[in-house]
């Protein structure tokens, strides 16, 4: 304690000790990077926690067939792995924007961005295929709970890599108009994130829905 | 073209929401009208629709809270009137009315009136106690407002085009479903809370960022305030049980609107699901509201006891206990299911256990009073009130926590006796101790202390007089939400209850009284210091009304209390401490952003619940663009030159000055 208290007038902007990082309590508010990243977090936990109810849903009703078609019927792991391929491949782009962006490369971001995009869209666009085979044979979300759990709880990853994608297409556009500015590098900066979130919730559907459900 | 609204979607046949809702439309309008015409409408975009400065957020937080606490109130008595009369008898309200006021009062009180109030509060007072200049993200900030003036509205619209949920303020399935409601009712009431609830996990991230990451130098987490652990708690519960309502509302609208199979009887839907989900959220939010009530009367405590806070660090760990066990007793809201007699007790226990960390609050707050030199001001009568009152209120939980004795009270009017008994006691007080205490803060003078009491003495023996006879009527089996009954022994207490509301009523109109009165009497009633209740927290260091900035130093704190150490110092030594060089400060500029979300917010929702799909898309269209529009921006921020703040803190100092010298020479003379 006695390091860090510095002899200052009150009032007068304090001397930083070496060890307090800002935002730790020492030396004042944290940075606006860190500030941005850390509430981008928060926001990413609490859309797990969003994830969890409907993971949560889909556990409780997986059983509810209602004498209709089960996880076993239904699912083409084929499809399922290519899906997965895409975006787990899209998660190594979106990593390599972020790298891109670190070196002030505009065209190798660009790049990045635009092969993460169409990655994305490639694994929606599977994901459309699947949910309309299912629909056209009679298996939709009305047919019973648990086809309703299946949807939701899927389909909610979709719109969220739908919302992904708008707001990539967007910051693609403001990153060629305004350039490596420090505001648009922290909207990378929690696009990263989120991309990787979505990520780490396709793993737990790839296992929990289709794995495990694809074995009832 | 307008989906299922119709021109008899307006309830011609009803005077009474005619009626409100023509008087409120022609208030409103007479508002704007003279707001024009005095010309005050840039004022009043500028510096209050516009703003992102948090204390201005805050204060319009409050505001709302209070207008729909009104609303809310209303409600009560229409519910406290009818019963009066409707004993073997009609009364005046018919069924389908009467269902949509008990769901419309608890809805309203909950998300419109605690909830903004409690966070208003926040808003207003924690980042001057942290000693910053504003909240992480301001403009986000102002979005969250906005979104829950957004759902308020949507509830208000239901009151004249169309109608609210008959459902209660949780619209349980399968009653909430399709078949059973297929009005737009329950439709209202998702959007509505599925819009303000996103406002309401905006301020929660908003929150938790400011607290752990922007704090003046020196505020270490054990030198914060009681109020900033407590706002701390309670939005990190907002944070983690927000997105469980958000995905339960969610699974009901697929169920309502697209056919789904969540919760309904067909396909294998389950309603358990539905209750548990629902209560997940349902506890945690109990505290949310709560968590900042005892932080508020630990600050009114503390300063009107002249005593810092006893047990500081007992009651920083009862606060986080109570953010941890506020997520395992959500079952305790529905023993009656039949989970079974295992399931049941160790939900019992966990609901005896969160009683227990409250006990230690308890005492803390009556061991802060011991020894003091206490002043018995508005704000501390109220904490004086909510002490007794809430042991009360917290007894009869740990009745109703114990699974058999809930059996027998479930859904009667002992549990509605009790859960008033402790959100009346606890928040609502809270609220009105919170908004006397911060008043002086926000305005420059404080309110008018004769008034004060009444509304306090007024509420306090309206509560009393109204939900202590429906103890009595709940333990002779009267359930809730009656709209009639032919129990002869249930009517003299249903008769007291509602003796009971004219007297809350008074206090009502008491507290109207006190701000017309206060507002006349303001420069008699002003705060020339800034510090107008010898406090403790850092808030009280700067001047009454703020600057924009808060603080032209972010100051520099040593120890717990910080604020009562420089006042000691400066007591002492006979100066204020020297200031430093003043330097330009950045702040962050005004934004339409959140109006202009919440504008198209409530399009969209108003489009979704009338099934007006083309108003659905044109709000989501011109939401994605009001979004593109600011990030495209280029400057969010602007600088106040340091000349500027220096006179704005020379006119503080100055202040602070006067009010030495004068104490020095009071107490020469004596």
């Amino acid at each position: 304690m006695t390091a860090t208290e510095t002899l200052t007038l009150p009032g007068a902007p304090r001397v930083q000790a070496g060890a307090d990082a800002p935002g730790h309590g020492e030396g004042g508010p944290a940075s606006k990077r860190v500030i941005v990243g850390y509430g981008f977090w928060i926001f990413l936990l609490s859309d797990i926690i969003m994830f969890s109810a409907f993971f949560a849903a889909h556990a409780v009703l997986q059983n509810a067939t209602d004498g209709g078609p089960s996880g076993g019927d239904l699912f083409n792991s084929r499809n399922v792995a290519i899906e997965t391929a895409c975006l787990l491949f899209s998660s190594f782009t979106c990593g390599l924007s972020a790298v891109g962006a670190g070196a002030r490369r505009m065209i190798w971001t660009q790049a990045a961005l635009f092969v993460t995009g169409l990655l994305g869209l490639a694994f929606l666009l599977l994901e459309a295929h699947e949910f309309t085979t299912m629909i056209a044979a009679g298996a939709g979300p009305r047919r019973s709970a648990f086809l309703s759990s299946f949807f939701a709880l899927v389909g909610c990853h979709g719109a969220h890599v739908t919302i992904g994608l708008l707001w990539l297409g967007t910051m693609m556009a403001q990153l060629v108009i305004k350039g490596f500015r420090a505001d648009i590098e922290r909207r990378l900066l929690c696009f990263n994130l989120f991309w990787h979130m979505l990520d780490i919730v396709w793993v737990a559907i790839f296992t929990l829905v289709y794995l495990v459900g694809g074995a009832r | 073209m307008f989906g299922k609204l119709t021109i008899n979607a307006i309830p011609w046949d009803q005077p009474i929401p005619l009626i409100a809702g023509a008087v409120v439309g022609l208030t409103l309008l007479a508002v704007f009208i003279w707001v024009v015409i005095k010309g005050h409408l840039p004022y009043l975009w500028r510096e209050w629709i516009t703003s992102v400065d948090h204390k201005r957020i805050g204060v319009m937080y409050v505001l709302l809270g209070l207008v729909m606490l009104l609303r809310g109130f209303i409600d009560a008595v229409m519910m406290r009137s009818q019963q009066a009369l409707a004993y073997r008898a009609p009364g005046y309200l018919p069924p389908h009315h009467y269902d949509q006021i008990f769901s419309a009062h608890g809805t309203i009180m909950i998300f419109f009136a605690a909830m903004p109030i409690m966070i208003g509060l926040m808003n207003f007072a924690v980042p001057l106690q942290l000693g910053v200049r504003d909240v992480a993200f301001p403009t986000l900030n102002s979005t969250s407002f906005w979104l829950t003036a957004t759902g308020a509205l949507l509830v208000n619209i239901s009151l004249v085009v169309g109608e609210f949920a008959q459902t209660g303020w949780l619209p349980y399935p399968p009653l909430s479903e399709l078949p059973y409601s297929p009005g737009v009712g329950v439709d209202y009431y998702l959007w509505a809370l599925l819009i303000s609830g996103a406002g309401t996990l905006m301020t929660g991230i908003n929150f938790v960022t400011t607290i752990l990451k922007m704090r003046a130098p020196g505020m270490r987490y054990m030198r914060m305030s009681m109020f900033c652990w407590t706002a701390l708690a309670s939005n990190l519960l907002i944070v983690a049980a927000f997105p469980i309502l958000t995905a339960t509302l969610i699974m009901l609208v697929l169920d309502r609107y697209l056919g789904f199979h969540f919760f309904g009887n067909e396909g294998g839907g389950n309603m358990a699901l539905f209750i548990n989900l629902i209560w997940a959220w349902g506890h945690p939010e109990v505290y949310i509201l709560v968590l900042p009530a005892f932080g508020i009367f630990s600050e009114v405590i503390s300063t009107f006891s002249g005593k810092p806070l006893f047990g500081y660090r007992s009651m920083v760990i009862a606060t986080l206990g109570i953010c941890l066990i506020s997520f395992i007793v959500w079952l305790h809201h529905f023993f009656t299911m039949g989970a079974g007699s295992d399931v049941n007790a160790v939900f019992g226990i966990a609901t005896s256990v969160i009683g227990l960390v409250t006990g230690v609050k308890i005492f803390n707050w009556l061991f802060t009073m011991y020894g003091g030199r206490i002043r018995f001001k508005t704000p501390m009568l109220w904490s004086l009130g909510f002490l007794v009152t809430f042991v009360i209120g917290g007894m009869t939980g740990m009745l109703l926590a114990v699974p058999p004795a809930d059996f027998e009270l479930h859904n009667s009017l002992f549990l509605v006796a009790h859960f008033h008994n402790v959100i009346i006691s606890g928040v609502v007080f809270a609220g009105f101790a919170g908004v006397v205490y911060w008043f002086p803060k926000a305005f420059g003078f404080r309110l008018h202390e004769g008034w004060g009491k009444a509304v306090f003495w007024c509420t306090l023996v309206g509560f009393y007089v109204t939900f202590f006879p429906l103890y009595v009527a709940g333990l002779l089996g009267m359930t809730r939400r009656l709209q009639h009954y032919d129990v002869a022994e249930w009517r003299p207490w249903v008769l007291a209850a509602a003796v009971g509301v004219v007297i809350s009523g008074v206090g009502m109109l008491c507290q109207i009284v006190q701000l017309v009165v206060s507002i006349r009497d303001r420069v008699a009633l002003r705060d020339e210091t800034g510090d107008p209740w010898d406090g403790r927290s850092l808030e009280w260091a700067t001047a009454s009304p703020p600057p924009a900035f808060n603080f032209a130093f972010l100051p520099d704190v040593k120890g717990e209390e910080p604020y009562w150490a420089m006042k000691q110092r400066a007591i002492e030594t006979q100066h204020l401490a020297a200031a430093g060089e003043y330097q330009a400060i950045t702040m962050p500029k005004n934004s339409a952003t959140g109006f202009m979300t919440a504008f198209f917010a409530t399009v969209t929702g108003f489009g979704l619940t009338w099934h007006i799909w083309w108003m659905v898309g044109a709000g989501l269209v011109l939401a994605y663009a009001g979004f593109v529009w600011f990030a495209w921006r280029d400057e969010d921020e602007y600088a106040i030159p340091a000349s500027e703040v220096q006179r704005i803190d020379g006119e503080r100092r100055r202040a602070r000055e006067e009010w030495l010298a004068r104490n020095a020479n009071v107490s020469e003379a004596a």
